[in-house]
């Protein structure tokens, strides 16, 4: 059997073990995953593990207890071989039955004291582990929801998922496995080491000449296993993403006929992924058996040195059983060496990546001492503002303009020319590089971003539903809306219509396991969402051009009854919105090159005239 | 945040069970084709539990000769035959384990293939049903937890074979001592049935807590742009704590049941090793036992134990893996709507002509989606749809594409049924652009040229031209070999959906259906490919459904669906001299 058997707990999730269970890697391969390793294996620094043990010791009573129960545990398991080696000399030379009846008892005594200790070593431990691994989710949940937008932007969903489960489960196994066994198998080596010595010094040098030889294969073999685990990783990864995209994407996939051509992909993937799984587990499987033999030449050596020991009068043969059990009793936790070197590297690794995220500087933090801002009149002024993002080119350069309380501002360009990012730096979801927002006289800078987002509304153009109700959704941003509310700012919406078709009406639920909605209805139900917000700066990122009739009447009823009594920004490409704009602003990489209402700038003939005349006006639509 | 029920897999199939008959012997099914490894492997198994058993028996041997009698001679020889042995076990342990693992790498592999080849031959009905992510889970995530599982087996399956001998050799060895000590063994047996009552039910509440978490932590990563400006950050920290809190509560709770097993196994072969002492003792003391067996006993004992403890550890790592097994059988078993008739024709130079006669269509029984559409197309045409949403007029394309199957009447291409050719055939010389645009990761150049192999490369640049999607691909500084990210994120939409455009022209199809394909491409772009268009649909049959005028105009016929039906058809000035839905709804729009 494997140490790693012995090693896994049945309670949880483990998505992180499989990938060790399978761990290997031929040379060739090492190279080529060598980047990988260096990666997440630079060193699988003693400051991080240092740190992440601070989670642990967060829980010290708990530690202290299961450290204590592991060392009653390992000396009392200890006493047993000697037992029953005294049980043997006992029946040889003196005969008493009494005798005997005492060892068993102590024998069956202390079994039940291992017991106990054991179960107290092991529900304490898994409580710090779980503690641990509940502080850490904890911590990268409160951290991931404050990063702002700069930080997300270049964050995967699925990467980030698998820092919360992967990496955390692997931290996790640091202290339910890694930390007490450790201690527990030097603990042994070392009582066992006395015991052997101290019995027969020959005898005992001998036979723990071996030890070194097995702790240092087993550590190999965590190295190897770790090289070996990355490199399914990487290809289970691959593997997943052939998956995903070929699952989303069934619908082109049918109509293009083109199935052989993803079974082809997903074949080669799974083939590599077999492949790499194999070879860990022969390298297991040659590891264990090596170890095992190692141990069988151990029990050779005592057996055969033994013998002239005896002979010779200085040890009795209850001692050579004695040895032989000890033996037999550290066979499994120094195989476990290995194992705990690959715990210990793998938590090191994934504590890193844990905290390459703990320890993001969000682009935008709240300055000490700003302060919360009221209801805002809806004055908005921007300042030579310019922005790019990490030192890069200007995205944002030397914009200028004042909008007074209930004014709309519609603003134009190309996809690309920086009309999205103008308006997310309102709610400062980024901040400028120079230059000034104010909102009624305020730099956005100084106020709390709790109140300064209370007075910013925004729909976005990607709208994101919650796998929750209708009613739910609406009421995302303020929880104590009665029904009456959510029903009218659907009604305000347009949307309210729609939602009494569905059979359970607001209490359908929707997102990824609910009903689909299209592209329209989603934007009226975020319309929705912000209407109950009902904030005095409202910003619409649109990105519906072209739907249909009917949808396009809808959203243009729910725009203008949403802007009303509102400062509003709308990136628009309708040309109704666009000529009841109060100013309109025309981007072009990132500068305004044309600002006023429609009439003043047709005639100035400039880029307005031309995007009208090239697109606006021919923006008619049928059904 | 809120309840978090959304991607939440509470898992209908995980009763806790540990052994699922109906999912062994399908697992059973596909070790067939390894039978040969397989007897190799039973062979090398044997060998590997005989040296198990011989172990123990031969330092009892020693003991007994040479140890206790201070005896030496002979010595050598025996120790050398504990090496020989101790060799023997070292090549069948590494044999047996090197070619189970082989097996059960295979096994899963074949299973993954299948899995992805059977869901791609599932219709589109199946995915409208069936959320993506958990059929992924079903490829993914189900067939790790049985690889778990095989691992286990692969480990375990040897000690289980050696508790047998283990068994033999002790009551070879003196059959009271061996029963005195098999007596414990009902006691662990009545400790495992009472401890599964409590455990399975906590094990399985542990994984259903942990999958709401999961959801929590994914809904709120994806949706974190709106949390943010809604200002929510702080109860969905509240309300995280507490999802998290009770996944705690849960796993404590198992930890209690978890902890339990390992020391009870301890406790119970303490007990058998006290009472081999103290019965064997005093037989030793009566001259009735040899020394050595005791030493032999315990040796065995522990040995005994080792598959009884690694076996239960893995309990709930067995709970999960028979539910997975389940779900992946489901899934295979799960039959397409649409399959190839047996003699199918397949489909040769395709010239494009369409004809739909008497259409019916439904997707749920008794809601007609198309009802008696009529249309001829003749090669070569394009056909603008037009309707308002809910018309049908994305499901009269997919059954064009067949993906699904007409609920009566029949649709022909080049004169032959759909029904009576190979789906293959059928859509080889058909592409499409949807308007949500759809890309792999990969390079551009892999995007545009797609499963189609002779493409060349120049083949690719004049697709991309024809589109205008030449231009801003060459500003990319490694142009072609630009590799898109999942989805082809780091393009802006309407540029994949240029990238999309090229895919489907590359090939030259013969039909080409646009699915509001220029929905998502700003105004500058569309006004380029306005006017690229009429030169890339003139020489194929095109079906065109979209909302711009300017699109439609172009069009060679008009076909106005509502409701299911085709209301009217003709060219644009026909259809406003006619004055129906067409003209009225231009009047709408018009008066803007």
């Amino acid at each position: 059997m494997l140490d790693h058997k012995k090693l896994t707990e049945s309670s949880q999730n483990r998505d992180s073990k499989n990938s060790d269970n399978k761990i290997n890697i031929e040379d060739s391969v090492q190279k080529k995953f060598s980047k990988e390793k260096a990666d997440t294996h630079t060193s699988p620094s003693v400051s991080v593990i240092w740190r992440l043990m601070g989670y642990g010791f967060k829980h010290h009573f708990r530690l202290f207890v299961a450290f204590l129960a592991m060392v009653s545990a390992v000396i009392s398991s200890m006493a047993i071989p000697r037992l029953l080696g005294t049980a043997i000399d006992q029946s040889l030379e003196s005969g008493e039955n009494a005798e005997l009846l005492i060892i068993a008892g102590s024998i069956i005594a202390l079994g039940l004291f291992r017991g106990i200790t054991g179960y107290v070593q092991s529900y304490f431990s898994e409580g710090v582990s779980q503690r641990a691994a509940f502080d850490i989710r904890n911590d990268f949940f409160s951290k991931l929801q404050n990063l702002s937008f700069g930080f997300h932007d270049k964050q995967q969903t699925g990467n980030l998922m698998s820092k919360a489960t992967v990496d955390v489960e692997a931290i996790r196994w640091l202290f339910s496995m890694g930390l007490i066994n450790g201690f527990r198998i030097a603990l042994m080596l070392i009582v066992v080491a006395i015991l052997l010595i101290s019995t027969n010094l020959r005898l005992g040098l001998a036979t723990m000449a071996f030890v070194p030889l097995f702790v240092w294969h087993a550590i190999s073999m965590g190295h190897k296993m770790r090289a070996n685990w990355i490199a399914v990783h990487v290809e289970t990864g691959k593997l997943t993403t052939v998956l995903q995209e070929s699952l989303a994407g069934m619908r082109l996939i049918k109509s293009f006929g083109s199935s052989e051509y993803e079974e082809e992909k997903f074949n080669r993937k799974a083939k590599s992924v077999a492949h790499f799984n194999y070879v860990v587990q022969v390298i297991f499987a040659s590891r264990g058996a090596m170890m095992t033999f190692f141990f069988s030449m151990a029990t050779a050596v005592i057996l055969w040195l033994g013998s002239y020991e005896v002979a010779a009068g200085r040890m009795s043969a209850g001692e050579i059983a004695a040895f032989i059990l000890y033996m037999s009793m550290i066979a499994m936790p120094v195989r476990m060496t290995g194992w705990i070197v690959n715990i210990l590297s793998r938590a090191s690794s994934a504590g890193q990546r844990v905290f390459e995220v703990l320890d993001s500087k969000s682009p935008v933090e709240e300055k000490p001492g700003s302060r919360a801002i009221g209801r805002s009149t809806g004055r908005v002024k921007f300042e030579n503002v310019a922005l790019s993002y990490d030192s890069g080119p200007l995205a944002i350069k030397n914009v200028s303009f004042e909008v007074e309380p209930g004014q709309l501002v519609a603003i134009l360009g190309a996809s690309g020319s920086g009309k999205s990012t103008l308006v997310h730096l309102i709610p400062r979801f980024y901040d400028v590089s120079s230059g000034c927002i104010y909102i009624d006289g305020i730099d956005v800078r100084d106020a709390t971003l709790s109140s300064l987002r209370q007075n910013v509304g925004i729909v976005m153009q990607d709208i994101f539903v919650f796998g929750a109700s209708i009613r739910e959704n609406i009421k995302y941003g303020v929880d104590n809306a009665s029904d009456g509310e959510v029903e009218q700012a659907a009604k305000i919406a347009q949307i309210d219509d729609f939602i009494k078709t569905l059979p359970k009406g607001y209490e359908t639920p929707v997102g990824e396991r609910g009903v689909t909605l299209s592209g329209g209805q989603r934007q009226r139900l975020a319309i929705a969402r912000t209407i109950l917000l009902n904030p005095p700066i409202l910003i619409l990122d649109d990105s519906t051009s072209s739907v249909d009739m009917e949808t396009e009447y809808r959203i243009q009823e729910a725009l203008n009854a949403v802007v009303k009594n509102r400062t509003t920004f709308v990136i628009a490409h309708r040309l109704s919105t666009i000529r009841q704009a109060d100013l309109i602003l025309v981007v072009e990489d990132g500068e305004i090159i044309e600002r006023g209402t429609h009439d003043e700038l047709m005639e100035i003939h400039g880029s307005y005239t031309h995007i009208y005349n090239a697109q606006l006006k021919s923006q008619q639509v049928v059904p | 945040m809120m309840r978090g029920w959304s991607r939440v897999d509470v898992d209908e199939e995980d009763r806790g069970t540990i052994y699922d008959s109906d999912v062994i012997r399908r697992l059973f099914g596909y070790l067939t084709p390894y039978w040969r490894v397989l007897t190799l492997t039973i062979l090398a198994m044997l060998v590997y539990t005989a040296t198990i058993i011989a172990i123990p028996w031969i330092v009892k041997l020693t003991i007994d000769n040479h140890v206790r009698t201070g005896d030496i001679s002979g010595l050598n020889l025996v120790v050398l035959a504990f090496l020989i042995v101790a060799l023997v076990q070292f090549g069948s342990n590494y044999f047996h384990l090197k070619l189970m693992s082989k097996v059960s790498q295979r096994v899963l592999y074949k299973l993954r293939v299948d899995l992805f080849s059977h869901t791609h031959r599932l219709s589109m009905s199946y995915f409208e049903k069936h959320e993506v992510g958990k059929t992924m889970s079903r490829i993914q995530n189900d067939v790790q937890h049985l690889q778990e599982f095989l691992s286990i087996m692969v480990l375990s399956l040897a000690d289980v074979l050696s508790l047998a001998g283990i068994v033999a050799a002790m009551v070879i060895m003196n059959v009271e001592l061996a029963a005195i000590t098999f007596s414990v063994i009902p006691l662990l047996f009545l400790m495992l049935v009472i401890w599964q009552k409590f455990a399975r039910l906590a094990f399985i509440r542990v994984r259903q807590k942990l999958a709401v978490v999961n959801s929590e932590l994914q809904e709120n990563i994806t949706g974190v742009r709106v949390v943010q400006s809604m200002n929510r950050e702080h109860s969905n920290i509240r309300q995280f704590g507490k999802t998290n809190n009770s996944h705690l509560d849960a796993t404590l709770k198992s930890s209690r049941y978890s902890s339990f097993l390992f020391p009870s196994v301890e406790v119970v072969s303490a007990l058998g090793l006290g009472l081999v002492v103290l019965f064997g003792g005093s037989m030793v003391i009566n001259g009735e036992l040899e020394p050595g067996v005791l030493v032999a006993f315990a040796l065995y004992i522990q040995r005994f134990f080792d598959p009884v403890r690694n076996l239960t550890m893995q309990y709930g790592d067995l709970q999960r893996a028979m539910a997975s097994g389940v779900r992946i059988f489901e899934l295979l078993d799960q039959r397409p709507d649409i399959v190839d008739k047996p003699n199918s024709n397949i489909l040769e130079n395709l010239k494009g002509e369409i004809c739909y006669e008497g259409v019916d269509f439904e997707y749920d029984q008794g809601q007609p989606v198309l009802q008696n559409v009529n249309v001829h197309v003749k090669p070569g045409e394009t056909i603008a749809l037009v309707g308002p949403t809910g018309a049908g007029k994305t499901s009269f394309v997919s059954l064009l594409l067949r993906l699904y199957d007409v609920t009566s009447g029949c649709i022909k291409v080049d004169g032959q049924d759909v029904r009576d050719i190979t789906r293959l055939s059928l859509v080889r010389d058909m592409s499409i652009v949807t308007q949500e645009p759809f890309l792999f990761s990969g390079t551009i150049k892999e995007n545009i040229r797609y499963d189609q192999r002779n493409i060349t490369d120049s083949d690719v640049e004049s697709a991309a031209k024809a589109v205008q999607a030449h231009e801003f691909i060459t500003k990319l500084p490694l142009a072609y070999e630009t590799q898109l990210l999942e989805r082809g994120s780091n393009l802006s939409i309407g540029q994949r959906q240029l990238v999309s455009f090229a895919r489907a022209l590359v090939g030259n199809p013969r039909i080409l259906v646009l699915d509001e394909a220029t929905a998502n491409i700003d105004t500058d772009t569309e006004i380029l490919i306005q006017r690229s268009l009429k030169n890339l649909l003139s020489d194929r049959t095109a079906i065109v459904i979209a909302h711009r005028l300017s699109t439609i105009k172009s069009a060679d016929r008009i076909l106005v669906l509502d409701k299911g039906r085709i209301v009217d058809q003709g060219n644009h000035d026909q259809l406003l001299q006619r004055g129906g839905l067409y003209a009225d709804l231009q009047s709408f729009t018009a008066g803007q």
